[in-house]
């Protein structure tokens, strides 16, 4: 047997990496290496969508997203993951505006028995500063602080109501630059600081 | 005929997408049995095919792999598959817990704790709890749907009735973050407290029931028990006649055709660096019995 | 002193160096070569091809070298190696109606356009050893003729012709393959065939003799059984049409069972399925023995037999699987095992003390009654 040229499995295993840490401990930051994109599809996310995305994987863009049509054409090329234009089929739907970012019922929570058949929904913010809350749960020994912006206003109520639905919902993706965090379902908001 | 080509770690990209799509599903739902195309490997199905799966996924040219099999890095299972990880990904390999960022194991979780930088990888015949109650994964499925965990508290309660305990030494299911009762692999019941809030990340791969879940870092996960009934570990009331630990897991050997035996460390990293560190047999006290619950 | 077992690595270096030894046998005896096994043991590389689904015979060939004429080894074999292979997407459905036929019978018409062609079969032979074949023997090439007709129809098509089968549609979307996707149930028809298709040749056999014992009975005739070879194309999205890839050979067994129809529908037969790789007549009859069988609950029929029943069957068809698990029982397990030896002591000691008490405070009663 003879090895092909492990570049760039090595490069997609790295940005899993970081993602199956930032799942693992909610919260905590982690660095994904960014790949060259067109705006305002920031580069991190495109490693995500790299590394996570395929045929089998329909994807959703926002407003912002789909009206760069460069966008879609390199989704397509560098992933050839399908583009859906209801949220609820999306397998990953991408945010580039967060502030006119769909409630998160619009996207697929799975179901009772498949909870698993729902949307990771990966959110470009602009820095992790700004108003904070407090989270609590599987990955953190005790509570942790994160902040983000811009987010919209209810979005702790929003985490709220997704974590009502356990175990069906929605997981989070925070992306600012080539800074990762995840906020999946399993998390509880403990307070508004 | 041609050699065939093979990928990093063996499994093609798109395999690994699949498989890393649905580690991310299972640290966000813990617990809880997210299904996937596990593929054919190159090594039978009940010999590890999901936890090696788990491991070619997430395994990265910086990582240190261990790899044990009933607690030990030389059982032939065990070697095998560190061969097959040194052959088609040429990572690095220990034998050393504190060394490794990567351990996949059969039926043991290790003596030396665990750390926020490793990952457990555990290989599962049958990653469902409650299958010996009820066959049928459109049933189990359902009842795991509707937290209807009635059957199992049913079968440990006719234990208690028949033999005065619970009769499960193995694969004693737990609840994971007060939602879902998992199966945490055959390991013995010994090894369960070490499940919970423990800092490294615990992934279970079931290769031939292609299942994949996990234990988030610091998850709660209780063993199930009775008021009346509360679990508890089972342990050995004999030393390890290696390394003299009474606080770990003991295999037992059968010395000569008379039955005469002795206990000595399973894990045998553990044992090692214990004797490496000066620690020795203790005065011999071949009669050792395990002690009761 | 007791030293820890060591030495995995070198144990099953030795091991492997031992199973070569034994593969080979006495170097006095000439080295099978793959055209042997393809042509002389050409049966056995049909099943491997079928089972492993993958349709190259010198790979099959060269499985069964390897495994020793351990037929499940060599599926498994061959499997391992399929998933390595990348895959460009799927054929063009195959038209066995266009099949250039080696061998074609049908068990419901005496006769039928194209006739009863039987072609190489076991069928009619005695089964008495020929001792002749113990030593290199000259066999005259057979009489061949080309047939009469250019196509078969089969026996199913005539039948719906006059609506007395059920019609079936080709349906829409894509075609689901366990291979890409967890299995879940209820599991569709292609799911069902295609598990069915890798399905164990014994297991098929058992559950296919089960439903005519009773056990789930659904009144089969052998509509039609045919063998040859078909065209496979592929449709290439570059060229914008569908280009052929080569010919296959294909066993297909057609069966005819009892009738359904309703209030609304005339009556009418039904239909069982099967396809396997090769001449596999064994095999695909079984197959749509148990794909009919499987078709109860879609059928209105009564279902309980274990053939109906979907998740026990396709659960447990798959003998790369089902070899796995049960073979595993060798690897080591005495951390479980010290476990229950713990637990079994501990209930025995208990016992013996509860005995021990009973017997006190049973002598005074003896002594009475004496």
């Amino acid at each position: 047997m003879t090895a092909l040229n492990p570049d760039p499995a090595f490069a997609s295993q790295a940005a899993f990496r970081a993602l199956m840490e930032a799942f693992a401990r909610p919260g905590e930051m982690r660095t994904l290496r960014g790949v060259t994109a067109p705006a305002p599809l920031a580069p991190a996310t495109a490693a995500l969508v790299q590394s996570l995305a395929d045929y089998e994987t329909p994807v959703w863009l926002d407003r912002s997203l789909a009206g760069a049509p460069a966008v879609a054409e390199w989704i397509r090329f560098h992933s050839n993951a399908p583009l859906v234009t209801d949220p609820g089929d999306a397998a990953f739907a991408l945010v580039a505006d967060p502030h006119t970012m769909p409630d998160f019922a619009r996207f697929a929570p799975g179901s009772e028995e498949y909870p698993d058949r729902s949307t990771t929904v990966v959110i470009q913010v602009e820095r992790f500063c700004g108003r904070s809350f407090s989270i609590e749960g599987p990955g953190n020994k005790t509570a942790r602080s994160l902040a983000a912006e811009p987010l919209p206003d209810d979005f702790v109520e929003r985490l709220h109501a997704n974590r009502e639905l356990f175990p069906r919902g929605i997981d989070l993706v925070l992306i600012a630059g080539e800074r990762v965090t995840a906020l999946p379902r399993s998390i509880r908001v403990v307070m508004e600081t | 005929m041609s050699a065939p080509v093979y990928n990093f770690a063996y499994l093609d990209e798109q395999t690994k997408r699949m498989i890393r799509r649905a580690i991310l599903k299972a640290i966000a739902i813990p617990g809880y049995q997210v299904p996937f195309a596990s593929r054919e490997m190159p090594m039978p199905y009940g010999w590890g095919t999901g936890g090696v799966q788990v491991t070619a996924s997430i395994l990265g040219p910086e990582d240190v792999l261990k790899v044990i099999d009933q607690g030990s890095d030389d059982t032939t299972n065990a070697v095998s598959i560190r061969k097959f990880f040194t052959k088609t990904a040429g990572v690095r390999t220990t034998t050393s817990t504190l060394e490794a960022t990567v351990i996949q194991t059969r039926h043991r979780i290790p003596e030396t704790p665990l750390s926020e930088t490793q990952v457990l990888v555990y290989q599962v015949p049958i990653p469902e709890p409650l299958r010996f109650l009820e066959p049928r994964e459109t049933e189990t499925r359902r009842m795991h749907a509707l937290s209807e965990y009635g059957l199992m508290h049913v079968k440990l309660y006719e234990d208690i009735a028949r033999h005065g305990h619970i009769a499960t030494t193995y694969a004693y299911p737990v609840k994971v973050d007060e939602r879902y009762v998992m199966d945490p692999s055959p390991i013995p019941k010994f090894d369960n407290p070490k499940l919970s809030d423990c800092p490294a990340l615990q992934l279970f791969g079931a290769g031939r029931e292609k299942r994949i879940y996990a234990i988030p870092p610091y998850t709660r996960v209780v063993s199930l028990d009775f008021e009346d009934h509360p679990f508890q570990p089972y342990r050995h009331d004999a030393q390890c006649e290696l390394c003299g630990a009474a606080d770990s897991y003991l295999d037992e050997v059968i010395t000569d055709d008379r039955g005469s035996r002795m206990f000595v460390c399973s894990d045998t990293d553990y044992c090692e660096t214990r004797r490496a560190m000066g620690y020795a047999a203790p005065a011999r006290n071949s009669d050792a019995e395990p002690a009761r619950d | 002193m007791y030293v820890a077992v060591k030495g995995g690595e070198r144990a099953i270096e030795n091991a492997h160096a031992l199973l070569a030894d034994v593969r080979r046998g006495d170097r006095a005896v000439p080295e099978l070569s793959l055209a042997q096994i393809d042509n002389q043991l050409a049966l056995g590389v049909d099943r491997v091809m079928c089972e492993g689904s993958l349709y190259d015979r010198e790979l099959a060939a060269l499985a069964i070298k390897q495994a020793r004429g351990d037929m499940i080894e060599a599926i498994f074999l061959l499997r391992a190696y399929r998933t390595t292979l990348p895959r460009f997407g799927a054929s063009e459905p195959v038209e066995t109606a266009d099949m250039n036929i080696r061998r074609r019978i049908s068990a419901t018409f005496k006769d039928l356009p194209g006739g009863q062609v039987l072609g190489p079969t076991f069928d009619y032979t005695h089964r008495l050893l020929d001792h002749a074949l113990a030593q290199a023997s000259e066999v005259p090439p057979a009489a061949t003729a080309s047939a009469s007709e250019a196509t078969f129809r089969s026996v199913t098509d005539l039948l719906a012709d006059s609506s007395l089968i059920e019609a079936e549609d080709a349906q829409d979307g894509e075609v689901g393959d366990l291979t890409r996707e967890p299995l879940s149930f209820p599991a569709g028809r292609d799911l069902r065939l295609q598990n069915l298709a890798r399905g164990d040749e014994g297991f098929l056999l058992a559950l296919g003799y089960s439903t005519q014992r009773g056990f789930g009975r659904n009144h089969p005739f052998a509509g039609e059984i045919r063998y040859g070879e078909v065209e496979v194309e592929f449709f290439a999205e570059d060229v914008g049409f569908a280009v052929p890839l080569g010919m296959v050979s294909l066993t297909e067994c057609q069966m005819v069972n009892q009738f359904a129809g309703s209030g609304t529908q005339a009556p009418h037969f039904t239909r069982g399925y099967g396809l396997a790789f090769g001449q596999s007549e064994r095999k695909t009859m079984a197959m749509a023995l148990v794909d009919r069988a499987l078709r109860a609950r879609e059928l209105g029929e009564e279902t309980g037999a274990p053939a109906q029943d979907e998740e026990f069957v396709l659960s447990h068809s798959d003998n790369v699987q089902a070899t796995g698990f049960v073979e595993h029982l060798k690897l080591p397990h005495y951390v479980d095992f010290q476990a229950e030896l713990g637990l079994l002591r501990q209930l025995r000691a208990e016992f013996a003390e509860r005995a021990a008490d009973n017997q006190i405070s049973d002598t005074p009663l003896q002594d009475a009654a004496e």
